[in-house]
């Protein structure tokens, strides 16, 4: 999708007016932190398992090429092929080849965070065949033609009443007057109508949670089954993850698992958890005939032995989503690309550049509840606060906020030219405020009086009264 | 740390002001030095002290967050302990000093040493001194804002509590919210108004809803914020430094009150 991260004033504007959304935000982080909350209070290890996840993931990267050519080694022993993508581009053009080899008119599609970063849905309509969604939030979302606005959530920001009119628009085939009201009849509708496309579809398109190199598996995880029946239907089976999706064994995959939906939605795990490994085999039932994995760059190995490095830990929980004071705010879509919230604000600038994203690191208040409940503790605030460092060494940064910023610190750095500068600076403040203590208005503080009165100073300063009272 | 005994009978502490303390609310300097002088320390403030260089740091501008981090050490390096009236700032020199200047051979392990000595002051009060004999009442029913940096980075949350528990008369009824960001942010809520002032409304009806009549706290930016958005909403919540009800010098106005000028 087209940013729109540079407007992110006029995006957020928008989301804090938005009444439904605020509803929705303020139902989200109330419920989901609580959840997780118990989840953690239940399991005693825990936090081990938060260290030992991280470790794993810090070892994957360490030795990425290894563990991805042995993936790649056990597809195709499977019978599988791997396609290497290092951009959007690659990755649309080697799954349209796909989907053209395999004669494809529809695919269906589980949710996959990648698939929206590549903007796949969009490419294959462009060439003539028709994306499905099949994750209830993803189908509303994509009848809308619209982004998610959460990781795991992306429906979030819609309210009921505006499901029911999206479906009255959308399933012109069914009667005008039928009910609507209930979430119970919104849900078996959309069933009846993805039943017949995924009985229909020719190839099904999923993401990976993970990829797991000794057995060149991909572990799905959803909670309505909807993968399963993506992968297992269609003839084809394409999976389309980022390379640092990958973790060197079944027993690693299962760790991050016990974090994974506890950190999410607070379950202990999420309902379905599947593990492909390859076509289907001789003696098996069913399954798809052919198993294609799309690993994708798209900038990722630029962050490799970088201070962005530790990102690449991300298992697109939501955690930070949920937790972030900013985000509940906003909500997902004033971040302006696929993702949002900390993890967002942290990634976008790495994927899409600085120039599109300059806001997202700089619109936080490093209050580091992101970092205290991600599951793989990835220190986003470090992390955030490195973005900045590089907008200001580069000169990206407002040109009059680092005047400004520059004046202060050559004051500060002078300790009598500042306590000359702050006395005359207290001294107006105080006697303005001196009658109500508050101050409505201030020049070049429209930020802060815009919204807030100006505590009024006392008139001196601490270094002043304490000198005059003999220290 | 809290185990170990004191460096000396009468510890040598320099007070590290802080920049929001030393311009808008002078009380919460004087508040300390009354307690520290109170707890046995001898106490000092260095004068070459401005700020702690945190808006340079969160801006990106490590260079000059570098020499003012210097010029911080070098003021205070020569104390038993720095004591710092916020979680935000202490967290500034304990936690970010090292980062900054981990790269400088002589500068990173006088940061670290000065880091290891760094304390905010209610937690200096109650896991180093361990001073409990408060000379005051407090008839109020109050709440406690925990800033971001003292809950996270410097694990200050039972300190202050307990001490205000001390306290004859001072009742305490907890936000729910307590340990959300009231969104000052530093820069942030001037650079991002609006969604500041949606988290500062949370946080004013968490305080709101606890029909406490005092709200209490340890870093002055978050006080102030909120101070000046229930003034603006027209709340009638008093905002005090916990430092001041600690010391017993709640009797000037509490912050953005009137006639807060003037001392």
């Amino acid at each position: 999708m087209e940013p729109t991260s540079r407007a992110f004033h006029d995006n957020t504007r928008e989301a804090l007016a938005d009444a439904t959304l605020q509803a929705a935000l303020g139902k989200l982080t109330r419920g989901f932190p609580v959840k997780r909350r118990q989840a953690a209070d239940r399991l005693p290890e825990f936090e081990d398992l938060r260290d030992q996840a991280r470790d794993i993931k810090n070892h994957s990267l360490a030795n990425l090429d290894f563990y991805l050519q042995q993936f790649e080694a056990r597809v195709s022993d499977w019978g599988g092929q791997v396609h290497w993508a290092k951009d959007s581009e690659e990755a649309c053009q080697a799954i349209l080849d796909i989907c053209r080899n395999a004669n494809a008119k529809t695919v269906t599609k589980s949710k996959s965070m990648i698939g929206e970063e590549i903007a796949i849905n969009d490419f294959l309509e462009k060439n003539g065949i028709e994306p499905i969604e099949t994750d209830l939030g993803e189908y509303i979302i994509q009848l809308r033609k619209e982004p998610p606005s959460h990781i795991i959530a992306p429906a979030i920001h819609l309210s009921k009443e505006q499901v029911a009119e999206t479906f009255l628009g959308a399933h012109t085939d069914l009667p005008a007057d039928r009910p609507l009201e209930e979430p119970r009849a919104l849900l078996e509708e959309a069933r009846e109508k993805l039943r017949q496309k995924f009985i229909a579809a020719d190839v099904g398109l999923t993401g990976a949670n993970m990829l797991v190199a000794e057995t060149g598996s991909n572990v799905l995880v959803t909670n309505e089954g909807n993968a399963d029946l993506t992968y297992s239907l269609p003839r084809v089976h394409i999976v389309i993850a980022s390379l640092e999706k990958i973790v060197p064994t079944l027993e690693d995959a299962a760790t991050v698992l016990r974090v994974l939906a506890r950190s999410a939605t607070g379950q202990e795990m999420s309902v379905y958890t599947t593990f492909c490994s390859g076509p289907k085999r001789l003696e098996d039932p069913d399954g798809p005939e052919e198993y294609h994995v799309v690993l994708l760059d798209n900038g990722r190995t630029d962050l490799l032995g970088t201070e962005f490095q530790e990102m690449l830990r991300c298992i697109r929980c939501g955690a930070c989503l949920n937790h972030c004071p900013v985000y509940k705010s906003i909500g997902g879509h004033a971040y302006g690309w696929v993702y949002s919230g900390p993890m967002g604000a942290v990634l976008i600038p790495g994927l899409i550049g600085m120039n599109e994203a300059s806001h997202l690191p700089n619109a936080s208040t490093l209050c580091g509840k992101c970092e205290s409940v991600c599951p793989m503790r990835i220190p986003l605030p470090r992390m955030l606060r490195a973005w900045r460092k590089r907008q200001f060494e580069r000169k990206q940064s407002s040109p009059s906020a680092r005047l400004i910023l520059s004046l202060w610190a050559w004051v500060a750095k002078k300790p009598m030219l500042y306590r000359f500068v702050n006395r005359q600076i207290i001294a107006t403040l105080g006697a303005i405020g001196k009658k109500t203590g508050r101050i409505s208005w201030l020049p070049l503080a429209g930020g802060w009086t815009s919204k807030r009165d100006f505590p009024a100073p006392a008139g001196k300063t601490f270094m002043d009264l304490y000198k005059e009272h003999g220290g | 740390m809290s185990d170990q005994p004191l460096s000396s009978a009468s510890p040598r502490v320099g007070l590290f002001v802080t920049c929001l303390v030393d311009l808008m609310r002078p009380s919460v300097g004087f508040a300390a030095i009354k307690l520290l002088t109170a707890a046995g320390c001898d106490v000092s403030v260095p004068d070459s002290q401005t700020c702690c260089g945190q808006p340079a740091y969160n801006s990106g501008d490590n260079l000059d967050a570098a020499d003012i981090a210097k010029q911080v050490i070098a003021a205070f390096e020569n104390f038993d302990y720095v004591v710092v009236p916020s979680g935000s700032c202490a967290g500034t020199i304990k936690h970010h000093y090292p980062e900054i200047l981990a790269e400088d051979v002589v500068w990173s392990g006088r940061a670290k040493a000065l880091a290891e000595r760094t304390f905010e002051l209610t937690s200096f009060l109650h896991d180093i001194i361990k001073f409990e004999k408060f000379n005051t009442e407090f008839q109020r029913t109050t709440t406690y804002h925990d800033g971001c940096s003292g809950l996270r980075e410097m694990a200050i949350k039972d300190q202050p509590r307990n001490l205000i528990g001390k306290i004859p008369g001072l009742e305490l009824r907890e936000g729910e919210q307590a340990e959300t960001c009231c969104g000052f942010g530093g820069l942030f809520c001037v650079k991002y108004p609006d969604i500041s002032e949606s988290m500062v409304d949370d946080k004013v009806n968490d305080i709101l809803a606890t029909q406490a009549d005092v709200l209490l706290g340890g870093d002055l930016g978050c006080l102030m914020n909120i101070a000046g958005r229930l003034s603006r909403r027209k709340e009638d919540v008093e905002v005090r430094h916990v430092a001041e009800v600690l010391a017993d010098m709640t009797d000037g106005p509490a912050i953005g009150d009137p006639d807060s000028g003037g001392h």
